[in-house]
């Protein structure tokens, strides 16, 4: 038989090594890097985690949810708890911050899948508003002021004392560099995770699914499944990332880490201004995200609303994003997912 | 017998759409479904199908009562289905939207299914459109890709809805010929179309539907020389 498949294109190949250049300097950052560098980065790379995991939601599997920041704020509270009541170290402690997450996660699909576009958009916000108001309730964990994991328990940390050696620095920023290092592994896994999943046959029916849901079950997609598979799984990953950002900060509040603004409607920004249903599109925009944050930060309210403008500008101007408007320019693809038919009497560089 | 259905009715409030419907289809035959617009026609579909539920009776695949399973279930057993409006997955590719339905609906893999999709798309001369996204195809393309879709699946029992409506002649010869030739392969086949004249090319026996109620079913001929059919169908030329 003279067709093949294949999702590889030119650029991608180009793009595989260059990926790997740069994860590799990623990796050796902490060598030549400055402390605030550091903090930069790993704010960048849970924003993307989050980003990433809200676009295989919302964009991927059309599930629009608002109330990421339950699993955020659960995964945290999760590792506090964890660390403060269980005595367990905090980097063990951020894995179960994932599990933390699925805790709420599965309560939480089982009434929002009820809920169909807007209905469930809201309905994820609510139970996201009533887990904080019932974490605020837990007095041991420092109910609505919130509270700090214990000096012990930071200062001893594993690999910290490696780090410590390894690069001549104190411990405090050898936390930060840990926390870096463990960042950008969730963020390749996150993203490598993503990429496979689009790649195998369920990524085509996640698709299905949400292109045409009853044309999906008819033609044998389970698409309820999917939807709990898609949810479960950003909910843990949300969960991870949740965790993590609250041992780098060590302290914590309900209302931080139960935020609305913080945890989703920025990650929204992300996506939306990136290129919504792309693994690219996110990268993108949590590059311009960060731009703007160190270039607006000092203007106050005009910093978010100048943000909300951006965001309506270009859903007018550029409704698949910028990724979408220079792949849709220049055919590129870094993560290309599409299965092209080749063979006889194929026209192979149609769009 | 394929297909049974038993005194199914659906009502969507106080509109009853399905009216104690009951029909056994042999294995291998292909029946085609007539009646006025709003007879209920693609309500039937939709309840042996399983996108919809019955409200009362029963619906038996190959002996094996199914009232209570799901779509995905029942396209996994052998039912494949066309909508009446082409439900495109408009974001992937027409060989992709043969992958979905190839690999889910007989759950394969990928590479086992790659030549069996591309001799549907040759069948459905939608080849040369493989790698395009469904959203830019023409109305007729995209009925290919309704009929092709289904194909992918391969069912034991298609369901086509309205697969001919909106077709030029030439392009509703050249579905009659693929449609028989998936008959000609031993798929049993219930078709809804208004073409009369492509269905009863096809069809070997004739069911027709007013206000949700078998009022025959039969013969071709003898269904369309019946008076209470000609009354239905008054001004409409066979």
């Amino acid at each position: 038989m003279t067709y093949f498949v294949q999702t590889r294109t030119t650029i991608s190949g180009v793009s595989t090594a260059l990926g790997a250049a740069i994860l590799f300097c990623l990796i050796l950052l902490p060598f030549f890097a400055g402390r605030g560098l550091i903090q930069d980065m790993f704010t960048i790379l849970t924003m993307l985690v989050l980003a990433q995991l809200w676009n295989l939601l919302a964009g991927y599997g059309g599930l629009v949810s608002i109330g990421q920041q339950a699993f955020v704020g659960m995964g945290a509270y999760t590792l506090f708890g964890v660390v403060i009541l269980g005595g367990v170290d905090p980097v063990a402690a951020t894995l179960c911050s994932g599990l933390g997450a699925l805790v709420i996660a599965v309560p939480t699909a089982f009434f929002a899948f009820r809920l169909n576009g807007a209905y469930f958009a809201i309905g994820t916000w609510v139970i996201a508003e009533v887990v904080r108001l019932l974490v605020a309730q837990w007095k041991v964990l420092g109910g609505g002021t919130g509270t700090s994991l214990p000096r012990d328990a930071t200062g001893n940390m594993w690999f910290v004392d490696g780090i410590k050696a390894l690069l001549n620095i104190k411990t405090s920023a050898a936390r930060d560099v840990l926390a870096y290092w463990l960042a950008l592994a969730l963020a390749v896994a996150t993203i490598a995770g993503i990429y496979w999943l689009l790649r195998t046959r369920r990524g085509l029916a996640l698709a299905a699914v949400r292109d045409n849901i009853e044309a999906a079950k008819s033609v044998g997609v389970d698409a309820a499944r999917m939807k709990w598979v898609v949810f479960l799984t950003s909910a843990f990953g949300t969960g991870l990332a949740g965790g993590l950002i609250y041992m780098q900060k060590a302290r914590i509040s309900p209302d931080a880490a139960f935020s609305v603004t913080d945890w989703t409607a920025y990650v929204i920004f992300i996506v939306v201004i990136g290129g919504i249903g792309t693994i690219e599109g996110p990268i993108l925009g949590v590059l311009i995200f960060v731009v703007l944050q160190s270039l607006l930060a000092d203007f106050g309210s005009w910093y978010l609303l100048s943000l909300g403008l951006l965001a309506i500008v270009i859903m007018l101007v550029a409704p698949r994003g910028l990724w979408g408007l220079l792949s849709e320019r220049t055919g590129l693809h870094i993560f290309p997912v599409q299965r092209r038919l080749h063979g006889l009497g194929l026209e192979t560089s149609e769009e | 017998m394929i297909l049974s259905l038993k005194n199914v009715s659906k009502s969507f409030g106080a509109l009853t759409v399905s009216d104690d419907v009951s029909f056994d289809v042999p294995a291998g035959q292909a029946l085609g479904i007539i009646g006025p617009n709003g007879a209920g026609k693609s309500t039937l579909f939709n309840l042996i199908t399983g996108n919809l539920r019955a409200n009362a009776g029963s619906v038996h695949f190959e002996g094996r009562d199914v009232t209570n399973v799901s779509a995905m279930e029942r396209c996994l057993t052998g039912i494949g289905r066309s909508f009446q409006i082409p439900q495109p997955f408009g974001t992937l590719t027409v060989y992709e939207n043969l992958v979905v339905a190839a690999t889910h609906g007989r759950n394969l893999s990928e590479t086992t299914v790659l030549e069996d999709c591309v001799d549907i798309l040759k069948r459905t001369e939608l080849i040369e459109r493989a790698n395009t996204p469904a959203s830019h195809l023409s109305l007729l393309e995209r009925k290919r890709l309704e009929l092709s879709r289904a194909m992918a699946t391969q069912p034991k029992l298609l369901l086509l809805d309205e697969i001919a409506g909106g077709l030029t002649e030439g392009e509703c010869q050249a579905l009659i010929a693929t449609i028989k030739d998936i008959h000609g392969q031993g798929v049993t086949i219930i078709w809804i179309e208004h073409v009369l004249h492509a269905l009863t090319s096809v069809v070997e026996r004739l069911l027709v539907l007013d206000f949700g109620r078998v009022i025959g079913i039969g013969d071709p001929d003898e269904i369309m020389a019946s008076k209470q059919v000609q009354e239905i169908y008054l001004g409409i030329e066979v």
